[in-house]
């Protein structure tokens, strides 16, 4: 039997977060591989509002930035487990996506990408200046999740940097799943069909402002438990975290890799995650590098890399 | 048998000019309506304004006893009032499959967490709009092309799809905007059948075509439309022996040779 587009992808990524290992010449590439799967995950996010739906936020980061700084504040202030408060800031970050997607979805064009932008812009502000809450700009430390704690007396010890790799490996496949579930869906079908034609999705009954209201919310939830990863492995997040340059990387990665499909945006995000690792000696050029490989792409490989290659092997093969 | 869908003096203009202005008729359940009019007689215009996409500045839309003047196209679709388009709405880079399981949109839709799961109702219902896509492919003979990406389908075979996608909504009324236009004569014939069987399930059609053999050959009842107005209305013999409708068409003749 032929297996699905979905059991394929899924098969892939298992078999990258469990192999990669075998060939890490250290244990300092945990950490880049734990990086890479953070990123995945908020990228996953966008590839249902941007691959599915086609619509365009830069300002993602902003719930990144709520995701995190939930798992920052939550536990000191009310006391609530680190753990939890992944599940809290994913759900502040739902509601706001709701309120800030609502007045905005009902109209055509690029305002979601302006509003965004807005939206993205005011929360690291608040972050940065709301020095009594966040500490401002210096950062603010952040509880341990205690999960490495309690595999160690279950009898698994694993390293700081493996658990995380580990741990964050299995969420961006729990992530990919529920994405690629949602692709041959219901809603699915209609996110992508209003993507296709709006025009004709209303005339089959889809109601286009409110399903793109739901990929909306969707990709938030998936922005903000990536904000909140980040800073629970880091025990530390920065306002950084919620910025514009974030933000951008988001999209960078998703379109570099494929937007429409979700390996290829974890493709996508694996690149431009390990780049300015592998390109540490052209620091000073790391942005015009990836400026020169965005445009390229959008010049040559316009489906973005993953699809374009795998669509090269294929022609060869028929 | 009392009329599905009612248009009440229907009017609508554009910076000053009248685009369509009082046109009044109405179509009962398993009748075939066309609209005819020469290029730029407000065809397309009435129809946009019937299927929501514009808002009527005069008259009313009446769909099975309730007004439904200028409610938005998804609630129209809720309300059994579907559409096709002169030029294609298709969603090009989905398969052919999907385009008409789109149709499926109002009776397969449910909760998203369970689609985000996949849960069983979910499986269950994409499962069931599949099955009902696949019967109304081979009900417009392109059951073969189910699994290719519409994008590459030819002209003839997307007006059928998009026919077959405004069935799946299993519609009252079926607005089709020039079903058989770019077709060759064999595609037309197979449109033609379609329209005659649809109509014969009791769905109410009304249709704007400039192929007038198809026309006659299919219509119970046709409006001709003028610069905005209804100058005619008729059975097929009676309105292609009417002075008026064949002035308003020997007139445009040329204009239309001059356009190419």
């Amino acid at each position: 039997m032929r297996l699905s587009a979905k059991s394929a992808t899924l098969i892939v990524l298992l078999a990258l977060v469990a192999l990669s290992p075998l060939l890490f010449p250290s244990n300092f590439y945990y950490r880049v591989g734990a990086l890479i799967f953070v990123n995945a995950i908020a990228v996953t996010g966008i590839v249902i509002l941007t691959g599915y739906a086609g619509q365009v936020s830069l300002g993602h980061a902003g719930f990144a930035g709520i995701g995190a700084y939930a798992c920052a504040l939550a536990p000191v202030h009310w006391g609530i487990h680190p753990g939890l408060a992944l599940f809290l800031g994913a759900g502040i970050s739902g509601v706001l996506a709701y309120l800030v997607g609502r007045p905005i979805l009902r109209l055509h064009g690029y305002y979601l990408g302006v509003a965004t932008l807005g939206f993205g812009i005011l929360v690291a502000m608040i972050l940065t200046n709301e020095r009594a809450l966040t500490r401002g700009p210096d950062g603010i430390d952040v509880p341990d999740l205690g999960l490495r704690g309690l595999l160690g007396d279950l009898g698994l010890s694993l390293s700081n940097g493996q658990f995380w790799y580990f741990f964050t490996g299995l969420c961006m496949i729990v992530g990919a799943w529920i994405a690629l579930n949602l692709h041959d869906s219901p809603t699915g079908r209609a996110l992508r069909a209003l993507h296709g034609s709006e025009v004709a999705a209303r005339t089959v009954g889809i109601d286009v402002a409110q399903l793109k209201l739901r990929a909306f919310v969707i990709s938030a939830v998936y922005a903000s438990v990536s904000g909140s990863l980040l800073a629970l492995q880091n025990r530390f997040v920065t306002p950084d975290v919620a910025g514009f340059m974030h933000s951008i990387e988001m999209v960078t990665m998703a379109v570099l890799g494929g937007v429409g499909s979700v390996l290829g945006a974890i493709f996508g995000a694996a690149i431009l995650t390990l780049l300015p690792q592998v390109l540490t000696v052209f620091a000073e050029y790391e942005h015009m590098v990836l400026g020169l490989v965005m445009i390229l792409v959008m010049i040559f490989l316009r489906e973005g890399l993953l699809p374009s290659i795998l669509k090269k092997l294929r022609g060869k093969d028929e | 048998m009392s009329a599905l869908l009612s248009i009440e003096g229907l009017g609508i203009g554009f910076g000053g000019i009248r685009a369509v202005n009082d046109v009044s008729f109405s179509v009962r359940p398993g009748e075939i309506l066309s609209v005819i009019g020469p290029n730029g007689a407000g065809k397309t215009t009435l129809f946009n304004m019937i299927s929501g996409v514009y808002r009527p500045d005069a008259g009313r839309v009446v769909l099975d006893g309730e007004d439904v003047t200028a409610i938005e196209p998804h609630l129209l679709a809720r309300r059994g009032l579907s559409r096709t388009f002169q030029n294609l709405q298709i969603f090009q880079s989905m398969t052919v499959l999907d385009n008409a399981v789109a149709g499926y949109h109002l009776r397969e839709s449910g909760s998203v967490l369970a689609d985000l799961f996949s849960l069983p109702a979910s499986r269950r219902r994409a499962r069931e709009a599949r099955e009902g896509a696949r019967a109304l492919l081979a009900r417009v003979g392109l059951e073969r092309a189910a699994e290719r990406e519409a994008g590459n389908l030819s002209y003839g075979a997307l007006k059928r799809l998009e026919i077959a996608r405004a069935l799946a909504l299993n519609p009252k009324v079926l607005l089709l905007d020039e079903p058989a236009a770019g077709c060759n004569a064999v595609e037309t014939e197979e449109i033609d059948h379609l329209i005659a069987e649809v109509a014969k399930s009791g769905v109410a059609i009304l249709l704007v075509e400039h192929d007038m053999k198809m026309v006659m050959r299919i219509s119970n009842h046709i409006v001709v439309l003028d610069h905005g107005e209804k100058i005619a209305e008729g059975d097929p013999a009676t309105v292609s022996q009417n002075p008026a409708v064949i002035a308003a068409y020997l007139g445009t003749e040329e204009a239309a040779h001059a356009d190419g």
